[in-house]
C-alpha cells in the first residue's frame, strides 16, 4: 500500500531531476546528464517495485463476485476525490458478508473469460489542489494496473535513452537542456498516466505536448526544425480543443465531477445518458486523432522526425503518442457505451484506427529517410491499438502497446546508430548500404526488432498483433469477441502485410547491397549497443506475458497474466469479453506477414518481379498513385495550400477590408468626434466660463484696491482724523444704543 | 462735587488735543496734543475715583508712566525724522501713499 499511496513520489523524482538539471548540470563534470540518469534510474527501480507490489495486491485478493465484492474493491479510493467510488464502496461494505457469498457461487464470472475474474482494487489519493465556490479540484494518483504498466515503460525506456542520448548528442551545444527536457518530459508523461480525474489528465497532456514541442526544435537553429515543432504544436492545438470540450461535456454528464473513477462508473452503469457520452466520446477521439497521429491529423508525427533520435523513440514511438490511447483506455466506459462498441460491427474509432493502420503503412514505402518509415511505421502501430480500443479488444491494445514499446525504441534507437555511423544523414537510399557487417550489432537489433514489428511467430509483435485480430471477432470462428468488424480484420491484415514488407525493404537499404554514403562507417559504442540489445530482447520476448488462454498445456498461471494484473475488473470498467486465441488466424497472421516479407525480399533482394521495377516511370496508372503516396495523400497540401490558402487569401482580404473601413471608419469618427467637442469645450467653456471666472476675480479685485488706494495717502494726520471720526461715530452709536 | 465742571474741562482738553494732533505740522507739537489727549483721560479716571474707589488714581498713574515712556520713544522718532530728513514737518512723512 505504501508505494500507491505514496506513487507520486515518481514524477517528483524526475520534475525534481528537471530543476537540478537546469540549475547545477552545466557545473557537473558529465553536464548534467549523471543526474537526469540517477534520478530516472530510480524512477525505475520505485515503478518495479510498485509493479511487484501491484502482482503481490492482486494475488491477495479477496475472493468474492457480484456488485457487493465490485462496490468493496473500491474501499481503497479516497472518498473526498471520488464521491460516487466512496458510494459504491459504502454499500459494498455493508454487504459484503451476505451478498459476497451467494454471488461467489453463481458461475456468472467463470462464465465471461474462461476463468475466475476478481473486482480489481484500484488505489487513489488525492490532495485538495484548489476550491472554487463549492467545487472542489483535486489532484492525485490513480494506482492500478494500467497505469503501474505505463509506469515501468516510460521510465524503463527513458532509462535507456538516457544511457543512449549521452554518447549519440555528445558535444552538442545545448547538451544540458536536452537532458533537463528529457526529464521534464518523463516527469509530465508519469504525471498523466498517474491522472486521478481527467483535469489532471489535461494537465498532463499538455506538459508532455511542450516538451515534445521544445525537443522536436532542439536544433531549431535549422528553419524546418523549427517548422516542425510548431507544426507538431499546432497539430495537436486542433485535438486539445476536443479534448477539452469532451472534459467539459463529461464533466457536467457525471454531475460535475472530474474524477475518472466517478465518470467511468456513471458511465458503466447508466448513469449518464448514451448521447452524451456519443458527444463526450466523439470529441475525445478528435483529441486521439492529433496526439496519437491518427488520420487525418497524423501529419506533425512524421515531420517530428526533425528532433533528435533518441527523443523520437522516447516521445514520439513509445510513450507521449500513446497517451491518446491510454486515454482512451482510462475511460474506456465512456468509449464503450458512448460508441456501442459491444455487438455492432462499425464505430468512428475503430474504423479512424483501422484507416490509419492501412494508409499509414503504405506511406512507408516512398519515404527515403529511415526515420520517416519508422514514424509511419509507428503512425500505422497506433492505428492497429486504436482499432483494438475501438473492437473491445482493451487488453490487446494495452498489450500492442506494451511490445510496441519496446521493439519501436529499439527500431528508432538501431535508426539513430545507423546515421551516427554515416554522418548523421538518415537518408537510407542515398547514404547507406551494406552496413550488416560493419555495424553487427546494430544490424541484428535492428532484425529482431523488424521481425517483432512484422509480427514473426514467436516475437512479442505476432501476440499482441493477433490478439488484435482476434479481438475483430469477424475471422470465422472466433469465440468471445466483442463484436463482428469485419472491415477492420481485412484492412488490418493488410495493414500487416504492407508493414513486414516495408521493414524488409529498410532493411535492404540500410544493411545490403554496396554502401552508398561517403567516410567511413563505424559500429556505434556501447552506450548506444546496449540499449539496443535489450530493447530488442524485451521486443523478443515480451510476448511471454500474456500467453493465450487456449495453452492449457502450460502450467497453472502462465496465460493471460497482462489481462489478468493490468486489465481491471470491477464497476469503473464494462465487462469486455475476450476473444480466444484462434490457431487458423494465427496462421493466416504468420502468413500475411512471411508472405510481405517474402516478397519484398524476392523484389530487392533478388531482383525479382523485373517488370515492377521502375514501374511508376512507365505505367502512368501506377506513377499516378505513386505520386499520391509521395504527396502523402496531399494532407499537407490540403492544410497549408487549401485550408490556410483560405484563410490567408479570402479571409485575410475580408478582414483587412474589415479592418480599413468599418474598425478605422468607427476609430476615425470616435477620433473626429472626440476632437470636435474638445474644440467647442475649449471654445465656450475653457475660454469663457473658466476664464472668465478667473479674469473677473482678478480685475475685480483690481478694481477694488484701485478705489481702496484712495484712502492710503500716506499722510498720518488724515489717518487719525479718520481714526478720531471712526471712534466719535461708535461713540455715538454706543451711547444712543445703550442708553 | 464739581463733577459736571471737571468732566467738562476734561473734554475740552480732549478736544483740543485732537484739534491739535490733526492740524499741527510740528511732530514735536503733535506729541505735545497727545499728552493734552492723555491728560484729559487721566482727569476724567481721577474724577471717576472719588465715586468708585481708588482704582481710578491707580490707572492714571500708570497712564503718566506710560505716557512717559511714549513720550520718550516719540520724541526719539522725531529726533531721526529730523536727522533723515532736516524737518520735522510730518506733511512731508508721505511715503506710505497708497
Amino acid at each position: 500500500m505504501w508505494f500507491f499511496t505514496h506513487v507520486w513520489i515518481i514524477p517528483a523524482l524526475m520534475a525534481l531531476s528537471f530543476l537540478l538539471i537546469l540549475f547545477f548540470g552545466k557545473k557537473m563534470p558529465k553536464k548534467g546528464a549523471e543526474i537526469g540518469i540517477v534520478f530516472v534510474g530510480a524512477a525505475f527501480v520505485l515503478a518495479l517495485l510498485t509493479g511487484g507490489n501491484w502482482i503481490a495486491w492482486s494475488n491477495d485478493n479477496p475472493e468474492g463476485h457480484g456488485p457487493a465484492a465490485e462496490g468493496a474493491a473500491l474501499a481503497n479510493v479516497d472518498p473526498s476525490c471520488s464521491s460516487v467510488a466512496a458510494e459504491a464502496a459504502a454499500v459494498g461494505e455493508g454487504v459484503e458478508q451476505v451478498e459476497g457469498k451467494t454471488a461467489a457461487s453463481e458461475p456468472a464470472g467463470a462464465e465471461k473469460g474462461g476463468h475466475e475474474e476478481v473486482a480489481t482494487r484500484p488505489v487513489v489519493s488525492c490532495v485538495n489542489w484548489f476550491e472554487n465556490g463549492d467545487q472542489t479540484i483535486s489532484i492525485g494518483t490513480l494506482v492500478d494496473g494500467q497505469s503501474v504498466l505505463l509506469l515501468i515503460v516510460v521510465t524503463l525506456i527513458s532509462l535507456l535513452v538516457h544511457v543512449f542520448s549521452t554518447d549519440y548528442v555528445h558535444g552538442d551545444r545545448r547538451y544540458t537542456h536536452y537532458f533537463a527536457f528529457l526529464s521534464l518530459f518523463t516527469a509530465s508523461m508519469l504525471f498523466f498516466v498517474l491522472s486521478e480525474n481527467t483535469l489532471q489528465m489535461i494537465v498532463g497532456w499538455e506538459l508532455v505536448g511542450v516538451c515534445s514541442f521544445a525537443l522536436i526544435g532542439h536544433w531549431w537553429e535549422e528553419k524546418p526544425n523549427s517548422d516542425a515543432a510548431l507544426k507538431a504544436f499546432l497539430t495537436n492545438r486542433v485535438g486539445d480543443i476536443g479534448l477539452l470540450v469532451g472534459v467539459i461535456v463529461l464533466y457536467f454528464a457525471a454531475g460535475k465531477s472530474f474524477s475518472i473513477l466517478d465518470l467511468n462508473i456513471l458511465a458503466n452503469e447508466g448513469g449518464i445518458s448514451h448521447n452524451l457520452l456519443l458527444i463526450g466520446s466523439l470529441c475525445l477521439i478528435t483529441a486521439v486523432m492529433s496526439k496519437s497521429g491518427q488520420f487525418i491529423l497524423h501529419t506533425w508525427l512524421p515531420d517530428a522526425m526533425a528532433g533528435p533520435t533518441p527523443v523520437s523513440a522516447l516521445i514520439h514511438a513509445a510513450t507521449m503518442v500513446v497517451a491518446g490511447v491510454y486515454m482512451v483506455a482510462r475511460l474506456y466506459p465512456v468509449f464503450f457505451e458512448g460508441l456501442s462498441i459491444s455487438g455492432s460491427s462499425v464505430n468512428a474509432l475503430s474504423m479512424i484506427g483501422a484507416i490509419t493502420a492501412l494508409f499509414g503503412a503504405m506511406l512507408a514505402f516512398v519515404q527515403k529517410d529511415i526515420k520517416k518509415v519508422l514514424a509511419y511505421s509507428t503512425v500505422s502501430q497506433l492505428g492497429f491499438m486504436v482499432t483494438a480500443l475501438g473492437v473491445g479488444a482493451w487488453t490487446a491494445a494495452l498489450f500492442h502497446l506494451f511490445t510496441h514499446a519496446f521493439f519501436k525504441a529499439c527500431l528508432f534507437l538501431g535508426a539513430g546508430s545507423l546515421s551516427h555511423a554515416c554522418h548523421h544523414s538518415f537518408n537510407m537510399v542515398d547514404d547507406m548500404g551494406g552496413l550488416r557487417k560493419i555495424m553487427p550489432k546494430t544490424f541484428w537489433t535492428y532484425l529482431v526488432a523488424t521481425a517483432a514489428l512484422a509480427g514473426v511467430f514467436p516475437l512479442s509483435g505476432f501476440w499482441s498483433k493477433d490478439e488484435i485480430l482476434a479481438g475483430t471477432g469477424s475471422f470465422p470462428g472466433t469465440q468471445g469477441a466483442n463484436g463482428e468488424y469485419h472491415v477492420m480484420l481485412v484492412m488490418l491484415l493488410l495493414a500487416a502485410f504492407c508493414t513486414a514488407a516495408y521493414m524488409t525493404r529498410t532493411i535492404w537499404y540500410a544493411f545490403y547491397g554496396e554502401y552508398r554514403g561517403h567516410g567511413t562507417p563505424h559500429e556505434s559504442g556501447p552506450r548506444i549497443t546496449t540499449p539496443l540489445i535489450i530493447l530488442a530482447s524485451l521486443g523478443a520476448i515480451a510476448g511471454i506475458v500474456n500467453l493465450p488462454a487456449a495453452f492449457d498445456f502450460l502450467p497453472e498461471g502462465a496465460q493471460t497474466r497482462f489481462e489478468h494484473y493490468v486489465e481491471p475488473v470491477g464497476l469503473y470498467f464494462p465487462a469486455i469479453t475476450h476473444a480466444g486465441f484462434n490457431p487458423a488466424l494465427a496462421v493466416v497472421s504468420v502468413l500475411v506477414g512471411l508472405a510481405g516479407i517474402g516478397l519484398a525480399y524476392l523484389y530487392f533482394f533478388k531482383d525479382a518481379f523485373a517488370g515492377l521495377h521502375g514501374l511508376a516511370e512507365r505505367n502512368k496508372v501506377a506513377a499516378f498513385f505513386k505520386n499520391i503516396l509521395v504527396n502523402k495523400y496531399y494532407f499537407d497540401w490540403l492544410y497549408t495550400t487549401v485550408i490556410v490558402g483560405f484563410v490567408k487569401g479570402p479571409l485575410a482580404r475580408a478582414a483587412n477590408w474589415f479592418s480599413a473601413n468599418v474598425i478605422d471608419g468607427l476609430v476615425n469618427l470616435v477620433g473626429k468626434t472626440a476632437v470636435g467637442s474638445g474644440n467647442w469645450v475649449y471654445k465656450n467653456v475653457d475660454q469663457k466660463v473658466v476664464d472668465g471666472a478667473v479674469n473677473g476675480a482678478g480685475s475685480s479685485a483690481s478694481g477694488v484696491g484701485a478705489m481702496l488706494r484712495l484712502t492710503q495717502t500716506g499722510r498720518i494726520q488724515q489717518y487719525a482724523a479718520l481714526f478720531f471720526a471712526a471712534v466719535a461715530i461708535l461713540a455715538g452709536v454706543f451711547v444712543v444704543v445703550i442708553g | 462735587m464739581l463733577l459736571n465742571q471737571f468732566l467738562l474741562l476734561s473734554a475740552i482738553l480732549f478736544t483740543i488735543g485732537v484739534y491739535g494732533v490733526i492740524v499741527r505740522k510740528n511732530g514735536v507739537l503733535v506729541l505735545m496734543s497727545i499728552e493734552l489727549v492723555l491728560n484729559a483721560v487721566n482727569i476724567n479716571l481721577i474724577v471717576f475715583s472719588t465715586y468708585w474707589g481708588i482704582a481710578g488714581q491707580v490707572f492714571a498713574l500708570f497712564t503718566i508712566a506710560i505716557a512717559a515712556a511714549e513720550v520718550g520713544v516719540g520724541l526719539a522718532i522725531v529726533l531721526l525724522i529730523y536727522r533723515n530728513q532736516r524737518s520735522v514737518d510730518i506733511d512731508e512723512l508721505d511715503e506710505m501713499k497708497g
